[in-house]
């Protein structure tokens, strides 16, 4: 088993608005930088659960741009961005849901290796402000379908926290 | 930002408010005391607490002549709670994430899993 970080561990910095997430994987980084931009493999692990994601647009280079929809029971959540880096070890992306298209987050992850193939993933996502990046987490509570749901599945299915 | 924990995260979104909070968890204090910290009036000091007050994280001793703030250390522990639903939801997915990369053939196969 994992030692460390086997299961998510999430921290919300008190300096600067943002997100930081640590999680280790049982892959190379080479492996995971290939589920994060091979959009079939992504697609299928982005969720959130019940969800089901439709690449639209999809282009993992340098400056390259991306788009999904994310849709359940008729509802579709639109989110778009674009590769800034891709690089061995590191991916920088915006990250913008359509439904607040004034939001713009800047996510950096940062693939570590551990050796024996495992690999620690340093997720970060900086928001426009202490006030986004906090309703932002405190959507997670949400259960109706509303805003603060909308942007809880921002969250949830950009696979780059 | 209607509901009660939006509006408690509302409240810490701002840096002296977050300050005051993290003095509140040493001991309670007076509006004069928690003044004597920062390069503000007294006003606005007391501007602060009122957003924190009505945000449920603090209250203020009605007895007392002073009325020393005193922090609602629960109110911390649903904050937690809630950031912990969020934290699964990202374990949710990156679980899902796992069994992606189970089945990229390159990939060492994981001790005590079949394969």
């Amino acid at each position: 088993m994992n030692t460390g970080y086997a299961e998510a561990r999430i921290e919300a910095a008190q300096d600067v608005p943002v997100i930081r997430i640590t999680r280790d994987f049982h892959a190379t980084p080479a492996q995971l930088i290939k589920a994060h931009t091979d959009p079939e493999l992504f697609a299928r692990w982005v969720g959130p659960d019940g969800m089901r994601t439709r690449i639209l647009e999809w282009d993992a280079r340098n400056g390259g741009a991306w788009r999904y929809v994310a849709a359940r029971d008729g509802e579709e959540f639109a989110f778009r961005g674009c590769f800034h880096t891709v690089a061995d070890v590191r991916i920088v992306q915006t990250f913008t849901y359509e439904g607040m298209p004034d939001d713009v987050a800047l996510e950096t992850l940062r693939f570590e290796d551990l050796g024996d193939g495992r690999t620690r993933l340093h997720a970060q996502s900086l928001v426009d402000s202490f006030e986004a990046r906090d309703a932002w987490l405190a959507s997670g509570m949400e259960t109706g379908v509303n805003e603060g749901y909308g942007k809880l599945d921002a969250l949830a299915a950009s696979g780059e926290l | 930002m209607a509901d009660p924990l939006s509006k408690m995260f509302g409240a810490l979104s701002d840096p002296i408010r977050r300050d005051m909070v993290a003095r509140l968890t040493e001991a309670d204090a007076t509006v004069g005391q928690l003044a004597a910290s920062y390069d503000v009036s007294l006003q606005a000091v007391s501007k602060h607490l009122k957003v924190l007050e009505d945000a449920g994280l603090v209250t203020r001793s009605r007895e007392a002549q002073k009325r020393p703030v005193h922090l609602q250390a629960e109110v911390f522990d649903l904050m937690t709670k809630w950031i912990e639903r969020y934290r699964r939801q990202a374990e949710r997915r990156y679980q899902r994430l796992d069994a992606v990369l189970d089945e990229l053939t390159d990939r060492p196969q994981r001790k005590g899993e079949a394969s």
